[in-house]
């Protein structure tokens, strides 16, 4: 939310995807997801598949309180994100 | 460095962060370690030398990394070591509870020839937590040795040395499982690779150029642009179809990391709630998060304070106070300025770095224990959503609200953010933060100037500053850094019990590099302002820093300030905060026996003056002690005197408003 859009830094984010369904930020605490997309620059999207984000990749919702940071469980790590961070990350829900 | 005649074992030690690799290194190397900055860097660089079986090893500690991509200046510095130094082994720590994610890195590292000994550390933890690792059959999977570690219990040590040792010995030896590419990924390769055979750096292997270049890694990318602009027409367009390869590419090491731990790695049923679980439903709960967070740093801030407190008066009576008098009496016979310079600028200078000794000391404990047992994480998780609109990160919290103290520990305790962005921003934001010296004048002089209304005044002007702080991070982090967004991917690591070990060596250090660095420039610093106080003629009213002072006038005058007296007292600030009074008390002396000193100021300043000297007392210059640990911190001047211009337009801007609106307010 207090995302300024930054100039330039972007590659192919659209705003009107910016509440796109299917980002973490729209799960709640304890959903399982697995990943489907990563959206973002190179860099962001080398940071995050380092850390274990990548496709395929179930992630648990630890927290997500509405706004701000959210924590999610992915790999065994425990990851907090920012909630740019985490609208770039597509995900399905998983059903169990 | 350098290469050197072999006559010992360079051994480097990588791992990802929170693998407890700093404990290792503490362990094998107590305090037997060197510790400075990388070459031209303001990360830390820390080496160890000792002998293990007659050997000499120079254990190198590797900034904890992710991975080996230029996204940081840890990064770069960790992959420059490895291809430029060429060390005999690599000690990849890898942390038993995270051994996927952990792995990861290891799959960079096997770009590279260099023999790799893995040691998987907290095998006590995971073990607790239901992981069940078999060492022996990771080790055949991998082809490289394993061995597991409890560093705090100092467990399996000995034996990573031993393997370690024998593979450097022995390089032949080493014949690692290497990641295969999925084949769609293989052909890209296969072609750069064919472009770039004998046209990059010999050091750099040619797999791991490609897979960088596919990656987006900027360095990398700016080597080949520049080094050979035709080689980067024919890769880029290759590089233009393969937008999205690196997901992939990291996708497929995942999958071969799954292969390597199929058989070794026994996970545990999902759906068990760990101690870490518990503790974070109030540690990072928005609102309980944010309570626990401002007790904890109450707490910290009680602690700091109390305990240091008497500390610094004890130093302060009976090892400065005596030893000025002993030296004022040796030197009794020498000229005056020259005995002042020695008492009064020197060992002035020496009893400032010396009395903010107990304040570091309790402070880095502190820091270090936090950081240890895991909190710190959740502390700037817990703030970031505050820290963020400033341009600052999560972490930059703690280094602030410590600035209510000292800026000098602020400044130090920046440190704790990777960003370097964030980490300059809280660094030249930190002493806007009032500190116990600025307070302490500002309690001394707003009832000597006011007559009502003093202490309501004194909490408005740390409004005031909290103000400025959040109006100059907005707008550094709008003009300056163009309000780039600046990403928060933090890992929150479990909890566990802090190590003695690691905290005692981190103060340890950080005393050390403060002593070493800050405290050479505090003395100069302080004969310098001492000596421009007492030359030419042994006279604070006719010194050269009132000639300065009377020269400023016309500025002062902006701001109500009519006394060359108060500018001077401004500009002795410098040494250190609460020298504004001691100043005022020499300056203001003269013809007004039987005063106390708030009754000599009252009336001397008008009302509106009055404020706007409080105002500008509280934005002025940083103290000395707080520069010097700007540049010991940042490396360079220009930040000092980034950090100068800044205050000085602060204040200046402050100052001059201040004046005006209370005119305006007060006719």
């Amino acid at each position: 939310m207090f995302h300024r859009k930054p100039f330039g830094h972007h590659r192919g984010i659209v705003s009107h995807q910016d509440t796109s369904p299917g980002s973490l930020l729209n799960f709640p605490i304890g959903a399982h997801c697995v990943i489907s997309h990563i959206r973002g620059g190179r860099t962001f999207i080398s940071r995050m598949a380092t850390l274990g984000f990548t496709i395929g990749t179930e992630v648990t919702i630890l927290q997500n309180y509405g706004h701000g940071a959210i924590i999610v469980s992915v790999r065994n790590t425990r990851i907090a994100l920012g909630h740019g961070e985490a609208r770039k990350i597509q995900v399905k829900e998983q059903t169990t | 460095m350098g290469k050197k005649v072999k006559d010992s074992i360079t051994i480097a030690l990588a791992g990802q962060p929170n693998v407890g690799k700093s404990t290792v290194f503490n362990m094998l190397t107590g305090l037997r370690q060197h510790v400075g900055n990388w070459p031209g860097k303001t990360v830390e660089r820390a080496i160890g030398k000792f002998t293990h079986n007659g050997k000499t090893i120079e254990l190198v500690d590797l900034p904890g990394t992710y991975s080996l991509t230029s996204n940081s200046e840890e990064e770069r510095i960790a992959r420059d070591f490895i291809i430029r130094e060429k060390p005999d082994v690599i000690i990849a720590i890898l942390n038993a509870t995270a051994l996927e994610r952990n792995l990861y890195l290891v799959t960079e590292l096997l770009n590279f020839p260099t023999p790799i000994v893995l040691g998987i550390n907290m095998v006590d933890v995971s073990e607790h937590s239901g992981i069940h690792i078999e060492a022996h059959v990771l080790e055949a999977a991998l082809g490289m040795p394993v061995i597991p570690l409890v560093a705090t219990k100092n467990q399996g040590l000995h034996e990573l040395m031993d393997a370690a040792l024998l593979l450097a010995q022995n390089p032949t030896t080493f014949k690692p499982n290497r990641p295969t590419m999925q084949s769609e990924h293989q052909t890209v390769l296969t072609k750069m690779m064919s472009i770039l055979a004998g046209n990059i750096p010999h050091l750099y292997p040619k797999e791991w150029v490609a897979i960088k270049l596919l990656e987006g890694d900027a360095e990398i990318t700016a080597m080949i642009q520049n080094k050979s602009p035709k080689i980067w027409k024919r890769i880029e367009p290759l590089l233009m179809q393969h937008e999205d390869a690196y997901l992939d590419i990291a996708g497929g090491r995942y999958k071969w990391i799954g292969r390597m731990m199929r058989a070794s790695v026994t996970q545990p049923k999902a759906g068990v709630i760990t101690l870490t679980d518990r503790i974070d439903r109030v540690a990072t709960h928005p609102t309980w998060g944010v309570i626990l967070l401002f007790g904890a740093l109450g707490l910290v801030f009680w602690l700091t304070y109390s305990l240091a407190n008497p500390f610094m008066n004890w130093l302060d009576t009976l090892l400065i106070g005596p030893l000025s008098e002993f030296m004022r009496s040796i030197l009794s016979a020498t000229r005056a300025w020259f005995s002042g310079l020695i008492v009064d600028g020197i060992l002035g200078g020496a009893g400032t770095v010396i009395t903010f000794l107990p304040i570091l000391v309790i402070f880095f404990a502190i820091i270090a224990i936090l950081e240890d047992v895991g909190y710190m994480a959740r502390a700037a998780y817990v703030m970031d959503r505050f820290m963020h609109r400033m341009g600052l990160h999560g972490k930059s919290f703690l280094p602030l609200f410590l600035g209510f103290g000292c800026s000098v520990p602020a400044i130090m305790g920046s440190r704790i953010i990777e960003e370097r962005r964030a980490r300059i921003l809280t660094i030249l934001l930190a002493p806007l933060v009032p500190c116990t010296a600025r307070m302490a004048v500002i309690t001394f002089l707003t009832p000597a100037f006011f007559d009502r209304g003093a202490i309501l005044i004194t909490w408005g002007l740390v409004v005031v500053n909290l103000v400025i702080l959040v109006l100059a991070g907005v707008a550094i982090n709008k003009f300056a850094f163009k309000g780039a967004h600046m990403a928060f991917i933090m890992e929150l690591p479990l909890y566990h019990l802090p190590n003695l070990k690691t905290i005692g060596l981190f103060v340890w250090r950080n005393i050390l590099s403060f002593l070493r660095k800050a405290g050479s420039i505090i003395l100069i610093m302080s004969a310098i302002v001492w000596l421009f106080s007492y030359l030419p003629n042994q006279n604070m009213e006719k010194s050269l820093l009132a000639s300065l002072g009377r020269w400023l006038e016309p500025a002062g005058k902006l701001m109500g300030l009519n006394d060359w007296r108060y500018i001077v007292a401004l500009l002795n600030s410098f040494i250190a905060k609460e020298n504004t009074i001691a100043t005022l008390g020499i300056l203001f002396s003269t013809n007004h026996e039987g005063l106390t000193l708030a009754a000599r100021l009252a009336g001397t300043l008008t009302p509106a003056s009055a404020m706007a000297f409080l105002v500008i007392q509280m934005t002025f210059i940083p103290c000395m002690a707080t520069l010097a640990v700007i540049k010991q911190e940042m490396g360079e001047w220009k930040w000092v005197a980034l950090s100068v211009g800044l205050y000085l337009l602060i204040s200046f801007i402050a100052g001059i408003s201040t004046y005006w609106i209370m005119n305006l307010v007060t006719v």
